[in-house]
C-alpha cells in the first residue's frame, strides 16, 4: 500500500514493543556500562585481596557472591572484571569498525584491482575459524591486555569492511552520488559526505553485533587462559579457574558466568533492536 | 556450472596457501627460540646450534615455508616436539573424534534449527516467533564455557543423567563414547541451532513475501502444498551455504566445548599445543581446521549450485 | 440478491485495514458487475486502493485487512459467508490471477510446465501426465514459441513477455469463470505490450470469461476493456462503457486524469497538460463530502456537506459527481490552448555529439575467456545528435536499446569507447572527472529513480545549494536566496528547504531533483526518464514545469523515455534508438505521421492510445530484441521487421535517406515506397481530425 508512508515511525515503535527483547537488551547494556564506571567505587574489596582464611565461602553479609580459592571477594571481582571486558571487547571492536570502515570505503568506493586485492585478503582471513586464528596469534603475540586488544580488532575488520562495502557498492549506483560526480565533487567529499552518512546506520548495528561477538571471543580465550592472565578480574578467566572448584563451591562457577550470559546476550539482544529500528525492513533480516 | 567448479577450486587452493602462510608465519613471531625451547634452558649452545641446524631453522624464512609446506603435502607433518611422536597419526585420530562430535551436533541443531526457523517464520510476530526468537538470540549469544558448565552442573552433578567428564579413551567407538558425546553435543548445538534459526527464519520470511507464493495460494493449493513446493522448496537453498558458514562457529565451539569437557578431539589438541608450544601440533591441527572449513564451504558451494536452477543451467 | 447474469456482483464493498491509526476504509461502499466475456477496466492512480479491491473480491487481503460491510457474488455463489477452505476450491478453479511483475510471480526453482500442471492437478483431477499435456496445450493456446521445450524450462531462462504468457497460460488452465488482471502488462516494453494485449483480448473472446482488468493505464483500458470504473480514493466516480466514459467524461477526476496525458498527435506547442492540483487523501484523513472536493474546480459549497451517491446519467453510465449536467457536452474544452507556442528561429548549437560508441567488456565468468574471445555488449554503436538552445531533443526506443548509456556517454558519467562530443564548440573529455568546472555547470542531469536521486541524509535545501557553492561559487546569503528562488521556481513551499526527502513525495523529490539540476544553470539538461515512476497527474505537472522551465531559461534538453506520448508532447526533434542505433531523427511532426521508420511504425502502432476513437492499425513484432552482444547482421533491425524486403536486410546496412526539414530514416526502403506503403498513417481519428 502506498498510503503506508506516515505511519512508518509509529509502526517502528510498535514493532520494537511487539519485541521486549529490544528494552531488555538497552537496559542491560546501559546496567553494565553504570556497574564499569561505577562499580569499583562501590566494591568492597579490592580484586587481588585475598584472604585465605576465608576461601571458597559461600555469598554471605560479607561477601555477598561469596569467595574465591584465594577467598577473594568474588562480588568485588566481577565489578572490576565489567571495567575489564568493556574496555577490552570495546576497543577491540573500535579497532575493527574503525580499520574496516576505511577499508570497506575505500575498496568499494575506488573498486577494480585495489577492492579486489582487499577482499580476497579478506575472504583468506575469514576462511581460518576466529578464535583459532585468534589462538595462533596470541600463541606468538603472547598473552596480554593490548594483545587481546589488538587480535580481536584485527580478526573482526573483515567482517566490517565487508558490510561497508556491500553497503558502498550499493550507494554508488544510487542517482545521488552521480549528481554529485556530475558536478565536480572530489572523491573524498563524495565518500564522506555523500556516502558515509548512509554507511553510519547498517554500520552502527554490525559494530553492536561485533561488540557481542568480541565478547564472547574475549571470554573464550581467557577461559582456554590464553588471553589476559591471571590475577586480572577477567571473567572468562574466572570461570576457567572455577572449573577446578565449582564441585565444592557452585557459586565461583555460577556468578562470572551469569555475568558473561546475561551481559552477552543482553548486547545480542540491543544490536537485535538495532536493526529493527536503523535498516529498513530490518525485522526479517538475521 | 564448469566455470562456477573452476571458480571455486581455484579459490580455495589460493586460500590454502595464504591461510598457511599466515599460520606459518604467525607461529615463526614465537617468543624465544624454538630449538632452546625443545633443550630447556640449561642446554649448551653447540647443542641449541646443532638442534637448530638439523630443523633448518639456520635457512632463510621463505626456504623454511617451502620446506614446511612440502612436507605438509607430502604427509611428512613432522613430530612433536614433547612427545617426539610424529605428528599425523596423532592429528588424524584427534580429527575423527572432533568429526563425530561435530557431526552428532550437526545431527541435532541442523533439523531442529530449520524446523524452529520455519515455525517462526510462519507464525511471524506471533507468541512462537517471539518465543523462538528470544531464545535463539540468547544461545547464539551464550559462550559454550557457560552452556556447557551450567549443563555439566544441572544435567551431570545435579541430575546425574550424564557423565560430566568427556575425557574418553581416545581410540573408543563411536558408540561407546555416545553417551559421552551427548553433553558436549548439546553444547556444541545451542550457538548453532540459533544460527540456524535465525537465518531460515529471514530467508523464510523472504519468500513468503514473494508474488510467486501469493500466486500459488491463489491457485487453491493446500497449505502444505503450497509450504513445500513453493516456499521450501526457496527458502531452505541458501540454508545450505549457511550451514556451511556456520561450520567456522562450530570449529572454534569444538575448541571450548572439548576443553570443557576434557574431549580428546582436535581442538583441545591445539589448545594443549600452545601451552606446550609445541609447534608442529599448532601448525598440522591449524592447517586441518583450515582445510576442513574450506571444503565443507566448496561442498556447499557444489551442492546449492546443483540444487539452484540459475546455477545449474544457465540462459 | 445475485444477479445471475453477470459473473462477478459485488455489492456496497467496504474494506477495513486495522492500523495503528484504528480501523481504516480504504475501499468504500463499491459495487461493480462483470459479465460473462466482458473485460471489466478498473482504473486508478497509486494509493486508490484498486489493489486492494481486487484482492478484497477474492476474499486475499493481507491479516490485518477484512470486508466490513457489502456482498460478494460469483455466479450466484455468495463468497462472504463460504469458510477459508471451501475458497480453496474456488481460487485456481473458478477464479484465477494474473499479477503485474512476471519475473517476480514464478517461482524460480520449479519447471514452468510443473507450475501450470500444478493448479490443473488442484482442480480438475487429472493424472500427471495428462497435466503436463494439458500444460503444453496452454502454452500452445498462448502462442509460445516451442512450448515443449519451455515447459521444462526455469524462469530464469525465459523473457518478460514470455512469463507473462505463462501467467495467461496458468490463469486460463482451468478454464475459470473469473479472471482478475492486476498490471498485466506495465512490467513490459510497449510492443511486447501490445502483443499480450491482442492475446488476452482474442483469449477472453474465445474463452467467454469475465475479466477485472486493473491498470493505471488509460490507453490499455480504451484498447482492451469493454467497460470501465474510475477509482479515486477507494470509491467509484464513474462508470460506464468505454465510449461514454471517454467521449462524455461527467466526473471532473475522469476529465483531470485525462487531461493529464500528452497525445501523440499534439506538442506542447499547442496544448498544456491539465494537472489535477493536490494530492490523493490518505485514508485517515479523507475530507467532507465529496471525497475528490478539494481538488475539483468545480466543487461548491453543497459538494462538501455530504458524500454524492453515483447517479445514473445514461443507461449504463454511472458518476458521482453532482455536477455532471454541468459536464455534459464539454468534452473536448477541458484543454488549455497554449498561445506561444513556436518560436521558429534557430538557435546556436549546444550540443553536437558525434559517432558515439559505447563498448562494455561481457563480464560473467571465464567461460568465454577460454574460448578465446572476449565478447563485447554494443550498448551504443554509432550515434550522433546535434542539438540546438531552447530545444528539447526527444530520445526514444525500448528498453536497452541503449539510450541511457548515450545520454551517460554525454554527461560523462560512462566513458565513451569512441566519439566526440562538443558542447558549444569545445571539445569534451569523455569522463566528467577530467572536465572543468565550466563544462560541468553546464551539463546537469535529472534521473529517473526521484527515491535515489536525493541523498536520504541531506535536507532539500543543502542538495540544491551544494551546486551553487561549488559550481558558482556564491556567498552563503546569495545562496540561501537563491535557493528560495529555485525552490518557487519548482513550485514548492518555502518550508520544504528543510525537509529530508522521506517527507516528500515522489513528484515533490524530482522537483527538488529539478531545482539542483537548474541551480547549476546549466545549457543542457539530460533527463533520464524522469518523469516514468510517478502517477499521470504528478508526470503532466512536471512536464509542465520542465516546459515553463525552459522558456524562461532558455535550457535544451535531451529528454530520453520510453513512453512516446510524452516524448512527442515534450519534444521538438525526436530520434529512435533500436540496438544502440539511431533508424529516424526529425522533428516530432514528422517522425510520428508517415513515412516513418518500420520500426517507429510499429512503435506507433503499439502505444495505446486513451481515445477509443482512434483506431491504429495493427502492426505487431515477432520476438524479443536480440542480444547487444550479438547483434544481427545487415539492417540489425531486419530479425523482426514486419517490412522486411529481403536478402539486402540480412546483408547490408541500410543506408540513411533524407527528407525535407532535416528528417532522416535508415532503411532499405527508398521514401517514396514507405510513403506508399504507409499511406495517412497510424492515427486515424474517426470524426473528430487528429491531424498534424
Amino acid at each position: 500500500m502506498a498510503t503506508a508512508n506516515p505511519a512508518m515511525v509509529t509502526g517502528l515503535f510498535r514493532r520494537i514493543r511487539r519485541y521486549p527483547t529490544t528494552y531488555i537488551g538497552f537496559a542491560i547494556v546501559f546496567l553494565f556500562l553504570l556497574i564499569a564506571l561505577f562499580g569499583p567505587m562501590l566494591a568492597p574489596y579490592t580484586y587481588t585481596q585475598q584472604n585465605l582464611a576465608a576461601r571458597l565461602q559461600p555469598p554471605s553479609d560479607d561477601h555477598v557472591f561469596g569467595t574465591d580459592q584465594f577467598g577473594r571477594d568474588i562480588y568485588s571481582r566481577i565489578l572490576y572484571g565489567s571495567r575489564d571486558v568493556l574496555v577490552v571487547a570495546g576497543s577491540g571492536t573500535a579497532l575493527a569498525v574503525f580499520f574496516g570502515l576505511l577499508l570497506g570505503l575505500f575498496s568499494g568506493y575506488r573498486g577494480g584491482m585495489f577492492d579486489e586485492i582487499v577482499m580476497r585478503l579478506m575472504d583468506v582471513i575469514l576462511s581460518i575459524p576466529p578464535l583459532l586464528l585468534a589462538m595462533v596469534i596470541l600463541f606468538s603475540l603472547g598473552p596480554s591486555r593490548v594483545n587481546v586488544i589488538i587480535v580481536v580488532g584485527f580478526l573482526y575488520i573483515p567482517m566490517v569492511a565487508r558490510v561497508v562495502r556491500s553497503v558502498v557498492l550499493e550507494l554508488k549506483t544510487r542517482q545521488f552520488v552521480e549528481a554529485a560526480r556530475l558536478r565536480g565533487e572530489s572523491s573524498l567529499y563524495v565518500l564522506y559526505k555523500e556516502i558515509l552518512p548512509n554507511v553510519l546506520p547498517p554500520l552502527a548495528v554490525e559494530a553492536s553485533m561485533r561488540f557481542s561477538y568480541s565478547i564472547f571471543l574475549v571470554a573464550s580465550l581467557g577461559f582456554l587462559g590464553l588471553g589476559v592472565q591471571p590475577p586480572s578480574p577477567d571473567w572468562g578467566l574466572m570461570v576457567g579457574e572455577a572449573r577446578t572448584w565449582f564441585h565444592q563451591a557452585r557459586w565461583v562457577l555460577y556468578f562470572p558466568a551469569g555475568a558473561i550470559a546475561v551481559l552477552v546476550v543482553g548486547v545480542g539482544f540491543m544490536s537485535d533492536g538495532l536493526r529493527r529500528m536503523l535498516l529498513p525492513g530490518g525485522a526479517s533480516d538475521a | 556450472m564448469l566455470t562456477y567448479l573452476l571458480r571455486r577450486f581455484g579459490f580455495i587452493f589460493l586460500t590454502l596457501i595464504l591461510a598457511s602462510i599466515i599460520i606459518f608465519s604467525v607461529t615463526q613471531f614465537l617468543p624465544g627460540d624454538v630449538a632452546q625451547i625443545i633443550l630447556g634452558q640449561f642446554a649448551t649452545e653447540v647443542a641449541v646450534e646443532n638442534l637448530r641446524e638439523e630443523l633448518g631453522l639456520n635457512k632463510p624464512l621463505h626456504m623454511q615455508y617451502l620446506n614446511w609446506a612440502g612436507g605438509f603435502i607430502r604427509g611428512d607433518w613432522g613430530d612433536s616436539l614433547v612427545s617426539r611422536l610424529p605428528v599425523r597419526p596423532m592429528v588424524m585420530q584427534r580429527l575423527g573424534n572432533s568429526a563425530m562430535l561435530a557431526g552428532l551436533a550437526l545431527l541435532i541443531y541442523v533439523p531442529l534449527g530449520i524446523i524452529l526457523g520455519v515455525i517462526a517464520a510462519l507464525k511471524r510476530d506471533k507468541m512462537p516467533d517471539q518465543l523462538i526468537t528470544g531464545v535463539s538470540m540468547a544461545f547464539v549469544g551464550l559462550p559454550e564455557f557457560v552452556s556447557g558448565l551450567l549443563l555439566i552442573t544441572f544435567l551431570a552433578i545435579g541430575a546425574g543423567w550424564f557423565p560430566a567428564n568427556s575425557s574418553i579413551d581416545p581410540d573408543s567407538t563411536f558408540m561407546e563414547s555416545l553417551p559421552y558425546l551427548i553433553l558436549p553435543a548439546i553444547t556444541v548445538s545451542l550457538s548453532g541451532l540459533g544460527y540456524i534459526a535465525r537465518m531460515t527464519r529471514s530467508g523464510t520470511i523472504d519468500v513468503l513475501r514473494t508474488d510467486y507464493v501469493r500466486a500459488a495460494e491463489l491457485k487453491g493449493l493446500s497449505g502444505s502444498q503450497v509450504l513445500i513446493r513453493h516456499v521450501l522448496r526457496n527458502s531452505l537453498l541458501p540454508t545450505v551455504t549457511i550451514v556451511a558458514m556456520g561450520i567456522g562457529w562450530l570449529l572454534g565451539g569444538l575448541i571450548v566445548t572439548e576443553a570443557v569437557y576434557g574431549y580428546p578431539g582436535l581442538g583441545r589438541m591445539i589448545v594443549y599445543g600452545i601451552q606446550r608450544q609445541d609447534l608442529p601440533i599448532i601448525q598440522a591441527a591449524s592447517m586441518i581446521v583450515v582445510a576442513v572449513y574450506s571444503f565443507s564451504n566448496l561442498a556447499a558451494d557444489i551442492l546449492y549450485g546443483l540444487l539452484n536452477p540459475r546455477i545449474r543451467v544457465g540462459k | 440478491m445475485p444477479d445471475h447474469d453477470a459473473v462477478l456482483n459485488v455489492e456496497n464493498l467496504t474494506v477495513t485495514y486495522n492500523t495503528e491509526k484504528g480501523p481504516l476504509d480504504t475501499v468504500r461502499n463499491v459495487s461493480l458487475k462483470i459479465a460473462p466475456g466482458e473485460i471489466y477496466g478498473l482504473v486508478g492512480e497509486s494509493g486508490s486502493g484498486k489493489t486492494t479491491l481486487a484482492r478484497a473480491v477474492v476474499r486475499y487481503l493481507p491479516a490485518n485487512g477484512l470486508i466490513s460491510g457489502g456482498a460478494i457474488h460469483l455466479s450466484g455463489t455468495d463468497l462472504l459467508n463460504l469458510p477459508k477452505a471451501e475458497m480453496r476450491r474456488i481460487w485456481g478453479a473458478r477464479v484465477t490471477m494474473v499479477h503485474q511483475d512476471p519475473n517476480a510471480s514464478i517461482n524460480p526453482s520449479m519447471l514452468i510446465g510443473e507450475q501450470i500442471a500444478e493448479v490443473v492437478r488442484a482442480h480438475l483431477n487429472l493424472s500427471k501426465k495428462e497435466a503436463m499435456a494439458r500444460a503444453v496445450e496452454m502454452l500452445k493456446k498462448v502462442r509460445m514459441p516451442d512450448p515443449e521445450a519451455v515447459a521444462n524450462r526455469y524462469a530464469h531462462q525465459l523473457s518478460g513477455g514470455m512469463l507473462q504468457r505463462v501467467l495467461i497460460a496458468t490463469a486460463i488452465a482451468t478454464n475459470p469463470e473469473f479472471l482478475i488482471m492486476d498490471e498485466p502488462t506495465t512490467a513490459l516494453d510497449v510492443t511486447t505490450e501490445a502483443v499480450i494485449l491482442d492475446l488476452i483480448h482474442e483469449l477472453m473472446e474465445e474463452y467467454n470469461t469475465a475479466v477485472l482488468f486493473i491498470t493505471h493505464n488509460l490507453g490499455v483500458v480504451a484498447r482492451i476493456c469493454d467497460r470501465i470504473g474510475v477509482l479515486y480514493a477507494g470509491e467509484i466516480m464513474e462508470e460506464g462503457s468505454i465510449r461514454q466514459v471517454f467521449k462524455d467524461r461527467l466526473h471532473p477526476y475522469t476529465r483531470g486524469l485525462l487531461g493529464c496525458v500528452p497525445r501523440v498527435d499534439a506538442s506542447r506547442k499547442d496544448i498544456a497538460l491539465s494537472a489535477i492540483p493536490g494530492f490523493i487523501p490518505r485514508p485517515d484523513e479523507l475530507p467532507d463530502g465529496c471525497v475528490f472536493g478539494p481538488r475539483c474546480d468545480f466543487v461548491e459549497e453543497a459538494c462538501r456537506a455530504e458524500r454524492p451517491p453515483l447517479v445514473d446519467a445514461a443507461r449504463g453510465h454511472q458518476t458521482a459527481c453532482r455536477r455532471w449536467e454541468l459536464m455534459k457536452g464539454k468534452a473536448e474544452e477541458a484543454r488549455e490552448i497554449r498561445e506561444d507556442g513556436g518560436t521558429e528561429e534557430l538557435g546556436h548549437v549546444v550540443l553536437e555529439a558525434r559517432n558515439i560508441k559505447k563498448y562494455f567488456p561481457f563480464t560473467g565468468g571465464f567461460g568465454p575467456l577460454l574460448k578465446g574471445k572476449r565478447p563485447v555488449v554494443k550498448a551504443v554503436d554509432d550515434i550522433s545528435v546535434r542539438m540546438r538552445s531552447s530545444f528539447t531533443m526527444g530520445i526514444v526506443g525500448e528498453s536497452g536499446c541503449g539510450k541511457t548509456t548515450l545520454a551517460r556517454c554525454i554527461a560523462g558519467l560512462e566513458e565513451a569507447t569512441s566519439g566526440e562530443i562538443e558542447l558549444e564548440g569545445k571539445k569534451l573529455s569523455y569522463s566528467v572527472t577530467s572536465r572543468p568546472r565550466e563544462i560541468l555547470k553546464k551539463i546537469q542531469m535529472v534521473f529517473q529513480n526521484p527515491d535515489a536521486s536525493l541523498n536520504p541524509q541531506h535536507p532539500a535545501g543543502d542538495s540544491v545549494a551544494r551546486p551553487l557553492i561549488l559550481l558558482r561559487n556564491m556567498s552563503k546569503k546569495q545562496v540561501r536566496e537563491r535557493v528560495a528562488e529555485l525552490f518557487e521556481a519548482v513550485s514548492l513551499p518555502a518550508d520544504y528547504i528543510d525537509r529530508l526527502p522521506h517527507e516528500l513525495s515522489g513528484g515533490e523529490k524530482q522537483r527538488v531533483a529539478i531545482a539542483r539540476a537548474f541551480a547549476a544553470d546549466p545549457a543542457l539538461m539530460i533527463c533520464d526518464e524522469p518523469i516514468s515512476s510517478l502517477d499521470v497527474s504528478v508526470q503532466a505537472s512536471l512536464m509542465n514545469l520542465l516546459t515553463d522551465l525552459q522558456d524562461s531559461k532558455g535550457t535544451s534538453y535531451l529528454f530520453i523515455s520510453h513512453d512516446l506520448a510524452a516524448v512527442r508532447h515534450i519534444s521538438d526533434w525526436i530520434a529512435v534508438v533500436y540496438l544502440g542505433r539511431l533508424w529516424e531523427i526529425g522533428s516530432a511532426e514528422d517522425v510520428f505521421v508517415p513515412p516513418y521508420h518500420p520500426y517507429t511504425e510499429a512503435l506507433l502502432s503499439a502505444i495505446p492510445i486513451p481515445d477509443p476513437e482512434i483506431k491504429q492499425d495493427r502492426i505487431r513484432l515477432k520476438g524479443s530484441v536480440p542480444s547487444a552482444m550479438d547483434i544481427p547482421s545487415g539492417c540489425r533491425f531486419h530479425t523482426r521487421c514486419p517490412r522486411k524486403i529481403g536478402e539486402i536486410c540480412e546483408r547490408e546496412e541500410p543506408p540513411w535517406r533524407d527528407r525535407p526539414d532535416g528528417h532522416r530514416i535508415c532503411c532499405h526502403i527508398p521514401i517514396e515506397e514507405l510513403e506508399a506503403l504507409q499511406g495517412e498513417g497510424l492515427l486515424k481519428k474517426a470524426g473528430v481530425g487528429g491531424d498534424k
